[in-house]
């Protein structure tokens, strides 16, 4: 952090706003970087976080703010043109060619040519020497498909590098990598940042982004949270300002069932997955479910809260551990077979993975039960339409109109035609992948107190979301993921949006207590929950001075100490 | 940097076959060359070529010659050329099914222009100029409009034959001299061996595809639409312009292959060339192009060719073999092809 | 009323329709006894008969490919698999010591089907077992069924003088033709089969969305084994039909391009070929428009051959006004027009 003292920021974006149809993706947001400096954008799902990296690189047009680049406003028609100007991109997967060598990947767009043939030999030469500049001993002859993917995304770094970038971007670059591999890419980027590159680094793993960046910026529902240096920012609070607070409006819903008892003799449990996990998406995990419990995951986006769901529905297969239902061991391998077994899996992706949106409304609520039927055994027209109204009523779906097109419904409602579809195979085990994502709060509000009710009448229930108070208020017990982890399954007793938060930025599988060394005072965890997030001015810091005016919150610094341990007991 | 240069990391290692092969077994080696999606099946195609012709040199007197496989260049310098078309489009993941159709629709323009008097030396670059204009349309229909390849292609194969029949619904015979003699020639190699000036057009296709594919932007641009369309915009490349330029391409040598076909057949008749657009989407699968695009070379195609010629020379020298079973081998060849390429794919990822 | 009149164009069967009366209207101008239907010989005569029973092997075929291109498949068989099913009937008939018996017709028909099913089936292992693009995997079976039909008919034409087999194509029962009762039997059964049934529900629901529809249990293998042996016997019976009418199996010209022909009423019948939601009674109006065109054709007095220009001209203009740059373009206009005319309001 002493290098970018004195320096100009290379890139400063002034209240952006960006809307689409019906939704404002930005609104407003500050955002700057300095050379020579790995910065991270942070934030959950919706935030906007791809918004500005699309903004940035002239992807999307910009409906107000302005652009600096290097101290010249500027604006992009397209990522081509924002590469010229010395901004790369180095996107997750998508921007390669796994059937051209690597040398080509490296230099297409603007390979020497001789008499307007390519010239081969010169294009390798070129391509050898930035690998080189990069360490990296490949054959630049080589076929990129051949590579692993951490290798690929070196040479994607290697392309950005050749067009001179004063700004890299890398947007996830460590999902899919092992240790190793991003041991070694981080090796890139420190001597890219040496060479005064600014780095945008982009992940979802909190202890990558603690171990890279020097400072961060947040951001929430499209709005700026603010900018922090990383040193001075604890994880606790990170993960706070990330997910934010919504005003509880649901004040009418008893506190929670946490009075139900819940049978958890291995006898009662629906299903108990002992170990099941699947490479490169969850590790192996132990969930078991009793029947009428409502478990909660919580965690943040990518940390595997919705891999796990999906190996429980049949979605993906498992390939390790085992799964019984109702103590028989079960291999799910097909949707199909988990809900012949009454295991219902609602998909946080509504849109492609839920609802048949050229369908009607009615053609959705039967299709599940249909198919469990088969198609020749129709569901009578009479029992169809009896179902369909009776769910419109009972959650209540609007437009009430069986003949509409589901595509033409809100999101809410939607929603609520899934919940429908999945109720009518009367399931035992209901998986909700956030169930309330961008929906209204009424349908929030409704859909909330119809898991309440489902798991009153003996019916298990996986509810993730990314609301915290949610997943409290309905949870029984809350399985706590990171990194792809199980690091804490806990009752629902006497456990606060704080000690959840707590645990989400730095929970642990084996060790009971937080590392103190780990520089997140455990006392962080205990704090009486801190009214909605204090407005964080969005005011950058003084240009020059990065993070000398860091805006404090006072209640998360001054803690209560009282020795309360959240982690509690590892099952 | 200098840091850098003697870090003690452990320098990523390609695990690729290119990487650390030399040292390889033979047997390995040979195992990633059959599974390249790259070159797995243009080998397996040149090993299918080799076993048909000793097979065939086998079994039938006089099969052996040099002059049996300078005739699967004349018999099929048309129908390279039209593989040779057909290359560039299924390379960036489309398909044109009009080339048959194209074929004749030149045939009709050729036969009756020179029948009205038209001189061969403007009949020729009218119809390559027509026909280059109906991939044009193609491929705007596809680019622009967002159509789906096969059914912009049917369209322009419906039109083709309609315009086919509106010539004529006979067959013209052609009798300037020009194309006679171009038929008739011969191009003596020694020692009894000749070919036509068709072949020499179609050599001369095969080499200018060969040098454009792989040293030209526009040729890798090809590849990388076939790669990943996506990637290629976001690299920068001239996706639009090189989608659309494919099609121009095709229909440029079908119009040609077309000539060609005229010069070996003499005539112009609206229901020739039927379902020559499955023989040439055949060759060019069988030579090693990946359906689903990016994976291909243009003398893989040549080869593809080269092996439904020589199938259809051993069922000739069979002389029991009836000629329909030539379809049924190019089917089933298809179908092989097609499996042994989602195995390839399928494996790699 | 205009609300009536707004449902009624944005009804999918609206234009179709439209194209109908204006090839009647085309065609009344230029032949006035047009509609009339005269009783001869107690059959029925007349153009619109001649339509019927011209359009009858097309519409069958168009059947099947509406629920094909509802899964968002293709099938380019269909016309190797008629001059199949042709050749096989036709070589059985042939072969028999009684042509004419109505016994050795019907074992002819079933022999002929029964095959058909399991072509139908092999080019559904191929799409939905293997997983290849449909347009390639019958692709293979249109290039060598056309061989396996010159097999079976030797390379010859195989003419039959079999007056019961003859009657399939070109008799009557009841003052109608049998193609046209066969043709509504078929359509009749798709029809029923598939919406008394679930099968029309997850036909759809798999080619709208097909991970949605795997999530919700919807086995979409064999759904694509039922559509694609459903489309070959629908290419079966057509085929039956045109080769009974010439009363001769013509292994290279029996249903050449009329998978093109289905492929066309389909589209033009509003069923869009990215799949999902299908209207076979769409498709019963598109086979209509297409035979309608080629009597146009004649009646008007432009050469027959020239029909298939038409028919690329009307393929390009549907494809063209399905595209989704025509809609935005033409939903950008709406609203710009929209917006002067709000204007226009505040400003008066």
């Amino acid at each position: 952090m002493t290098q970018t003292s004195v320096a100009e920021p290379v890139i400063e974006m002034q209240g952006i706003s960006i809307a689409f149809p019906g939704v404002k993706a930005l609104d407003g947001v500050d955002f700057r970087m300095f050379p020579g400096e790995v910065h991270s954008l942070m934030g959950e799902n919706g935030a906007g976080k791809s918004t500005l990296i699309k903004a940035l690189t002239g992807v999307y047009g910009i409906d107000a703010g302005t652009i600096t680049l290097a101290g010249d406003q500027v604006s992009f028609s397209g990522p081509a043109q924002a590469q010229a100007a010395g901004i790369s991109t180095v996107y997750q997967e998508v921007n390669l060619l796994p059937n051209l060598s690597v040398a080509e990947n490296i230099m297409l767009g603007r390979e020497p040519r001789r008499f307007g043939s390519i010239d081969w030999r010169a294009m390798r030469r070129r391509a050898a020497a930035l690998l080189e500049g990069l360490n990296l001993d490949l054959d630049p002859g080589s076929l990129l498909g051949d590579h692993s993917l951490a290798v690929q995304q070196l040479v994607a770094i290697a392309r950005a590098i050749d067009v001179q970038a004063k700004v890299l971007i890398l947007d996830e670059p460590t999902s899919s990598l092992d240790a190793d591999e991003v041991a070694e890419l981080f090796r890139v980027i420190r001597s890219l940042k040496e060479q005064g590159v600014a780095i945008l680094f982009v992940s979802h793993f909190l202890d990558q982004v603690y171990e890279i960046c020097d400072r961060l910026t947040v951001l929430r529902n499209g709005s700026l949270v603010g900018e922090y240096l990383v040193e001075e920012l604890l994880r606790i609070d990170l993960v706070q300002k990330m997910i934010g607070k919504e005003l509880t409006t649901l004040d009418d819903l008893e506190q929670r069932a946490r009075s139900v008892v819940v049978d958890e003799s291995d006898a009662a449990l629906f299903v108990n997955a002992e170990g099941l996990g699947r490479r490169g998406a969850i590790n192996p995990a132990d969930l078991p479910i009793a029947a009428g419990e409502v478990v909660g995951l919580a965690g943040l986006l990518g940390s595997g809260r919705t891999e796990l769901a999906r190996l429980l529905g049949g979605i993906d297969r498992a390939d390790q551990g085992e799964l019984a239902i109702r103590g028989k061991v079960t291999k799910l391998r097909t949707p199909r077979q988990a809900i012949s077994n009454r295991i219902a899996y609602s998909s946080e992706n509504r849109r492609d993975e839920g609802v048949v949106g050229d369908l009607t409304v009615r053609d959705n609520i039967v299709l599940a039960l249909q198919a469990d039927r088969g198609w020749f055994r129709p569901i009578p027209a009479k029992r169809r339409d009896e179902l369909t109204q009776s769910y419109i009523q009972a959650l209540n779906i609007r437009p009430g109109n069986p003949d509409a097109l589901v595509r033409n419904l809100s999101g809410g409602n939607q929603q609520k035609v899934l919940l429908a579809r999945w109720l009518a195979i009367a399931p035992r085990l209901l998986i909700l992948d956030e169930p309330t994502r961008g929906i209204d709060i009424g349908a929030k509000a409704e859909i909330q107190k119809l898991v309440f009710n489902l798991a009153e009448n003996g019916m298990s229930v996986l509810f993730i979301s990314a609301e915290l108070e949610e997943v409290l208020r309905l949870s029984h017990r809350i399985v706590v993921l990171r990194d792809r982890h199980v690091v804490a399954d806990l009752e629902n007793d006497g456990l606060t949006v704080d000690s959840l938060l707590a645990l989400i930025a730095e929970g642990s599988s084996d060790d009971e207590v937080p590392d103190a060394s780990a520089g997140m005072p455990l006392a962080g965890a205990a704090v009486p929950a801190v009214p909605a997030v204090p407005a964080v001015p969005a005011v950058p810091a003084v240009p020059g001075v990065p993070g000398a005016d860091r805006p404090h919150d006072s209640a998360a610094s001054d803690t209560d100490p009282t020795p309360t341990d959240p982690t509690g007991d590892p099952r | 940097m200098t840091k850098l240069l003697d870090a003690p990391e452990r320098p990523l290692r390609s695990s690729g076959p290119s990487g650390p092969a030399p040292r390889a077994g033979l047997a390995r080696r040979i195992r990633n060359l059959l599974t390249s999606p790259k070159y797995g099946p243009v080998t397996v195609t040149a090993v299918l070529f080799v076993v048909i012709f000793i097979a065939g040199g086998v079994r039938y007197r006089g099969f052996f010659s040099g002059q049996v496989l300078l005739n699967l260049l004349v018999d099929n310098s048309y129908l390279i050329v039209l593989a040779v078309g057909m290359t560039f489009v299924i390379l960036t993941g489309g398909i044109d099914l009009s080339v048959g159709a194209v074929v004749a629709l030149s045939g009709m323009i050729a036969a009756s222009l020179l029948q009205t008097g038209w001189s061969p030396a403007a009949v020729i670059p009218l119809i390559l100029v027509l026909t280059s204009i109906l991939g044009l349309l193609v491929g705007l229909m596809i680019h622009v409009f967002k159509v789906q390849p096969f059914i912009a292609t049917l369209a322009a194969m419906f039109l083709a034959r309609g315009l086919c029949y509106v010539i004529s619904q006979s067959s013209i015979s052609i009798t300037d001299p020009t194309f006679v003699q171009l038929a008739v020639a011969r191009i003596p190699l020694g020692g009894n061996l000749s070919i036509t000036p068709s072949v020499i057009i179609a050599v001369v296709v095969v080499a200018i595809a060969v040098w454009v594919l792989h040293a030209t932007r526009f040729g890798r641009t090809v590849y990388a639409i076939g790669g990943g369309e996506q990637s290629g915009l976001l690299m920068g490349l001239p996706v639009a312009r090189t989608k659309v330029l494919v099609y121009v391409i095709s229909g440029f040598c079908s119009g040609l292959a077309g000539v060609l076909f005229t010069f070996y057949t003499l005539s112009g008749y609206p229901l020739t060339a039927i379902g020559t657009e499955l023989d040439a989407i055949a060759a060019v699968v069988i030579g090693g192009t990946l359906l689903t695009g990016g994976y291909g070379f243009v003398l893989g195609s040549v080869l593809g060719v080269l092996v439904l010629g020589i199938i259809q020379t051993i069922i000739t020298f069979e002389g029991t073999l009836s000629s329909w079973w030539t379809k049924i081998f190019i089917g089933a060849l298809l179908l092989v092809f097609i499996i042994l390429q989602k195995v390839l794919t399928s494996r790699r990822r | 009323m205009s609300a009536l009149l707004a449902r009624l164009v944005a009804s999918r069967l609206f234009w179709p329709i439209v194209m109908l009366l204006v090839l009647f209207t085309i065609n009344l101008i230029a032949f006035p006894g047009f509609f009339a239907v005269t009783l001869r010989d107690g059959h029925l005569f007349g153009s619109l008969i001649d339509i019927l029973r011209n359009g009858a092997p097309t519409l069958i075929i168009a059947v099947g490919m509406t629920l094909v291109i509802a899964t968002r498949g293709i099938d380019l068989s269909v016309g190797a698999v008629a001059a199949i099913s042709g050749a096989v009937a036709c070589s059985i008939i042939l072969g028999s010591p009684e042509p004419a018996n109505p016994a050795t017709v019907a074992v002819a028909v079933t022999v002929a089907l029964i095959i058909s099913l399991v072509l139908g089936m092999w080019n559904g292992f191929l799409v939905a077992v293997l997983g290849i693009q449909p347009i390639i995997a019958t692709l293979i079976l249109m290039t060598a069924g056309r061989g396996v039909a010159m097999l079976i008919t030797e390379g010859q034409i195989i003419t039959v003088n079999s007056p019961p087999f003859k009657a399939l194509g070109s008799g009557f029962w009841f003052g109608i033709p049998i193609a046209v009762i066969i043709a509504a039997v078929v359509f009749g059964i798709a029809a029923l089969v598939t919406r008394r049934t679930a099968l029309g529900m997850f036909i759809e629901s798999v080619g709208i969305n097909p991970e949605a529809s795997r999530q919700a249990g919807v086995r979409a293998r064999g759904l694509l084994f039922v559509v694609y042996t459903f489309s070959a016997l629908c290419a079966a019976i057509a085929g039956l039909i045109l080769t009974a009418n010439t009363a001769a199996a013509d292994a290279n010209n029996t249903g050449l391009f009329i998978e093109l022909d289905a492929i066309l009423a389909v589209v033009i019948g509003g069923t869009s070929l990215a799949g999902g939601r299908y209207s076979l009674v769409g498709t019963l109006v598109g086979a209509l428009v297409i035979q309608t065109l080629v009597t146009t054709v004649y009646t008007v007095g432009i050469p027959p051959i020239a029909t298939m220009v038409f028919k690329a001209a009307v393929v390009t203009i549907v494809c063209l006004l399905q595209s989704p740059t025509t809609t935005e373009a033409l939903s950008g206009f709406r609203r710009r027009l929209a917006l002067r005319a709000g204007k226009g309001v505040a400003a008066s």
